[in-house]
């Protein structure tokens, strides 16, 4: 989902950075050499870590809430279990993450103030509304199928904690993507009823999870870079077309048709084809205007907000024990 | 409204018995027993450990990797520390 993050232009200024240096570091990255925290890289290279680090985290943690929606209405007690593992994993990706952009020199609390006033995204998926059971399944399925496809070749990217915290999440993200199918084979081998819930959730996901590889490559402006320090290993569109070419198969055997007339198997290539995507609609969920992009990030204001005094009072009672321990220490010398 | 920064912690997992415990991640909490909690919550919920450790981050002391030169090289060059430096006829067997 993550790869969004990687078109946009890096901010801060232009540092002019020493070309011996520049090319001992691109001789490394060429070596296929992990770089590690107190390496040398260059502050673009830093840059756009943080950046798309961070975005993966706030991702995860902003993804919760979709599916949180469902937690009390799972329609049996095996599904909530596994909706409740699935979103404390994301929570769990979310610390990996946040902790793997420590490394490069921002706090957490830095990168949490971001995302809250705004100024850091997220993946543009999490701003549609989860309406219906079904959306769950679909969310696993598409959502996390199309996570798993741009995180898969993010384990091998040239910075260590960020590759090693990519390995950790998708050992465990297979897990959300089975489980997502299995409600939707659950539903489609139902009632017509449940079938047509299903259908019309595909029908909404379809196109969200194709936007969720990040802007076609002919307009993604920081592929070539990313690319070059191979923090990137495939382009936007070369990941979108996996993705179709697993996923068309395994929604005709749930015997479902996708909502696009132009889709169809070109024997040549051994690729299916898909029709325009809308990329007018994606430039308006990331800018902001998507429809739930507000409720998102009143949701987690909220929960960062009432969740204050808990972090306070923690720090509170730990300096308290340490101001005590201290003076039993001066008492017994 | 700046937040206090929660103290950072790093995490060792030892994931069976025989196996050193080894470094997995960090954790940020207000004190050790917390950290211990969310060590793991974060890093042990699929059975991966039978123990864990929890440093503080600012008491680990680490080697500069731009000094690795001098630190390192002095064992480069120290190969008759190695088994096969040493040449043993064939008919003696395995050693």
């Amino acid at each position: 989902m993550y790869s969004q993050a990687l078109n946009e232009r890096v901010e801060g200024p232009r540092i002019v950075e020493d070309p011996e240096k520049l090319a001992a570091f691109q001789a490394r990255i060429d070596a296929e050499e992990r770089i590690e925290p107190n390496d040398w890289m260059p502050e673009a290279y830093r840059r756009t870590l943080i950046r798309q680090i961070g975005q993966h985290a706030h991702s995860e943690v902003v993804g919760m809430l979709p599916e949180g929606n469902w937690i009390t209405r799972a329609p049996s007690l095996r599904r909530k279990a596994a909706l409740l593992a699935k979103v404390q994993d994301e929570g769990g990706h979310g610390l990996y993450l946040y902790a793997a952009a420590e490394t490069l020199g921002v706090s957490r609390e830095e990168l949490y103030e971001q995302l809250l006033a705004g100024k850091a995204k997220y993946s543009s998926i999490f701003n549609y509304p989860t309406l219906t059971w079904a959306d769950i399944g679909c969310i696993g399925w598409l959502v996390d199928g199309a996570a798993i496809m741009n995180q898969i070749p993010l384990c091998r990217t040239s910075y260590g904690p960020y590759a090693r915290a990519m390995i950790r999440i998708c050992k465990e993200e297979s897990f959300h993507q089975r489980q997502g199918y299995e409600i939707m084979l659950a539903l489609c081998r139902g009632t017509a009823e449940q079938k047509a819930m299903a259908q019309d959730a595909l029908n909404r996901w379809w196109w969200p999870s194709l936007m969720m590889f990040g802007p076609p490559d002919t307009e993604s402006r920081h592929t070539a870079e990313s690319m070059r320090w191979k923090i990137k290993r495939f382009t936007n569109d070369e990941l979108r077309q996996k993705f179709v070419d697993a996923t068309v198969p395994q929604g005709h055997y749930l015997g479902l048709t996708f909502p696009d007339p132009e889709l169809r198997f070109d024997e040549a290539t051994g690729h299916w084809r898909f029709g325009k995507i809308d990329w007018d609609e994606f430039r308006r969920v990331l800018a902001g205007h998507g429809p739930c992009n507000r409720e998102r990030m009143a949701a987690r204001r909220k929960a960062h907000e009432e969740g204050a005094w808990v972090r306070e009072a923690a720090l509170a009672h730990a300096a308290k024990r340490r101001a005590r321990e201290r003076a039993q220490k001066i008492a017994a010398e | 409204m700046a937040e206090q920064p929660m103290p950072l912690w790093e995490v060792f997992i030892r994931s069976r018995t025989g196996l050193a415990h080894r470094h997995v991640g960090s954790v940020h909490a207000a004190d050790a027993e917390m950290a211990l909690q969310a060590a793991r919550d974060t890093y042990t919920r699929r059975g991966e450990g039978l123990s864990i450790w929890v440093v503080p981050s600012a008491a680990i002391t680490a080697s500069d990797p731009a000094e690795k030169g001098p630190l390192f090289e002095p064992t480069a060059s120290k190969i008759y520390r190695h088994p096969s430096f040493y040449e043993i006829p064939e008919e003696v067997g395995h050693m």
